[in-house]
């Protein structure tokens, strides 16, 4: 690993992001219109908007992550940049970090744009302090990264990748608690939630937005969470072979 | 014989590789020399790129060896030492010619001129701030062979790199070619038009997954008796056949 070569990676990508200014544009405008939408429908229940919201804030970047992440890196195995790479003095960390490191940079300002409008015009009120729940945004965008990185390995074409979008996503979104305390859930899918990282992630996001602190229980929600990033970027290492069939 | 492998830039021995179901190399065995260029030809679909791959160490092999400057193949030391331009061209659609080079150049430690200098080894200075996407597909290529000339390897394999180009650009391409090989470095270029392998100081002909000859133009034209190198392709074919 090395470096100069984890620094280039990260420039690239985000180089590569530049150069479409669309994309761009839809990651950061998208949030905020939806949290828009989202407080004009519960217009009448302000106080479920006032719940969902905060945490909502750190969520999205999850969600566009790993969406961008897996397309991204499908594009590099099947474009053969990634042999090209792979036959090169390149560690596998340098890449994954690379990613890593340009990813956070746009989940960073994803969720600025996001909290800006959530916190601003759209008066959101979070009982905690709105840069932790920054701080947990860019965690989150993280972990949709690794996740996102790991699946792209499973997906041969860039169809597929989108769908693992509401395998992989919607069923976290579903289950974290979000929609639905988890503990009025059939005990079944209760269960189901403690085996999802999403699930973590939100209570995190909701002891701060809601409690006011993450607390002792809320850092090992972080403490889970960084596990399961790590443990879907290793995963990933996996995937990424310098010799392949 | 001990003596000459040492002095091989690639030497492979009884290598055998399955691709799915597909035998697709049968135990091919050679020494390719250092400071020259190899052609590797034969039709599409023969083995050439997976012979490449294999080459390079990014290829499961299912038996047999291949060592390259030394080391086996796919060695960590000699990522810095083999360049390798594959068949469809492995650069960033979405970046700038310059951008794509800076890239690799940044990931294989190459001095900061060398981007300039390896542009216009292959003529793209015109082009250098178009995306590559929006180029031909000739001048993709040559990006593509640009990024594998930044680290300036000893080794550079080739997997067609003269296709779909122009004559003109074709015939330059070649000049640079020797030039490399001149200042040292070993090129494995593989192509299916005969007519390059004149250009070739040692010629490896292929065929379903077999090596048929491994030799100069010289020496195929006059072990078959052929002026044209297309006729004693087609002589050694014919050989094999009825040897059957």
């Amino acid at each position: 690993m090395s470096p100069r070569i984890t620094g280039a990676v990260a420039r690239r990508v985000l180089l590569q992001l530049r150069r479409d200014p669309r994309t761009i544009a839809l990651l950061l405008v998208v949030p905020p219109v939806l949290l828009t939408l989202l407080k004009y429908a519960f217009d009448s229940d302000p106080r479920a908007f006032q719940t969902i919201g905060g945490p909502l804030v750190g969520l999205f970047p999850f969600i566009t992550m790993f969406l961008v992440t897996s397309i991204t890196m499908l594009r590099e195995r099947t474009s053969g940049t990634l042999e090209r790479l792979m036959s090169m003095p390149l560690g596998k960390l340098d890449l994954l970090l690379g990613y890593g490191i340009a990813f956070a940079v746009v989940g960073t300002v994803q969720a600025i744009v996001a909290s800006l409008v959530a916190f601003g015009p759209l008066d959101v009120h979070v009982a905690g302090s709105t840069v932790a729940v920054g701080a947990l945004a860019v965690g989150n965008a993280l972990l949709g990264m690794a996740l996102g990185l790991f699946v792209s390995a499973f997906a041969r074409t860039e169809f597929q990748a989108v769908q693992f979008m509401p395998a992989f996503v919607f069923p976290q979104l579903l289950l974290c608690g979000l929609f639905v305390p988890r503990d009025e859930m059939a005990p079944l899918l209760d269960a189901v939630s403690y085996a999802l990282p999403l699930t973590y992630a939100f209570d995190a996001l909701q002891r701060v937005t809601i409690e006011g602190s993450l607390g002792t229980a809320g850092w090992v929600d972080v403490a889970v969470t960084v596990g399961a990033t790590l443990l879907a970027l290793a995963l990933g290492a996996a995937t990424l072979r310098r010799r392949t069939p | 014989m001990a003596g000459e492998s040492v002095a091989a830039a690639i030497a492979v021995d009884g290598l055998h590789v399955r691709r799915g179901d597909n035998a697709v190399l049968h135990g091919l065995s050679f020494t390719a020399p250092r400071g020259q260029i190899t052609g590797l030809l034969g039709p599409s679909g023969c083995g050439k790129s997976t012979l490449m791959r294999a080459i390079v160490g990014v290829q499961i092999v299912e038996s047999g060896s291949v060592e390259v400057l030394g080391e086996p193949a796919g060695s960590e030391s000699l990522r810095h030492r083999v360049g390798y331009v594959t068949q469809a061209p492995s650069v960033y659609g979405d970046l700038s010619v310059r951008e794509n080079l800076e890239f690799f150049a940044r990931v294989l430690g190459a001095p900061s001129g060398r981007v300039a200098e390896v542009i216009e080894a292959v003529s793209l200075g015109e082009h250098v701030d178009q995306v590559v996407g929006s180029l031909s597909g000739g001048q993709r290529s040559r990006v593509s062979l640009g990024t594998a000339l930044l680290g300036e390897p000893e080794l550079l394999v080739l997997d067609e790199p003269t296709v779909g180009l122009d004559p003109v650009l074709r015939q330059e391409l070649w000049a640079t070619f020797g030039e490399l090989a001149v200042a040292g470095a070993t090129l494995l270029v593989s192509s299916h038009v005969m007519d390059e392998a004149d250009r070739c100081d040692s010629l490896l002909l292929m065929r379903e997954g077999d090596l048929l000859a491994s030799e100069t133009p010289a020496a195929l034209r006059e072990r078959t008796g052929k002026q044209g190198l297309e006729d004693a392709f087609l002589a050694l074919i014919e050989g094999r056949e009825e040897g059957r």
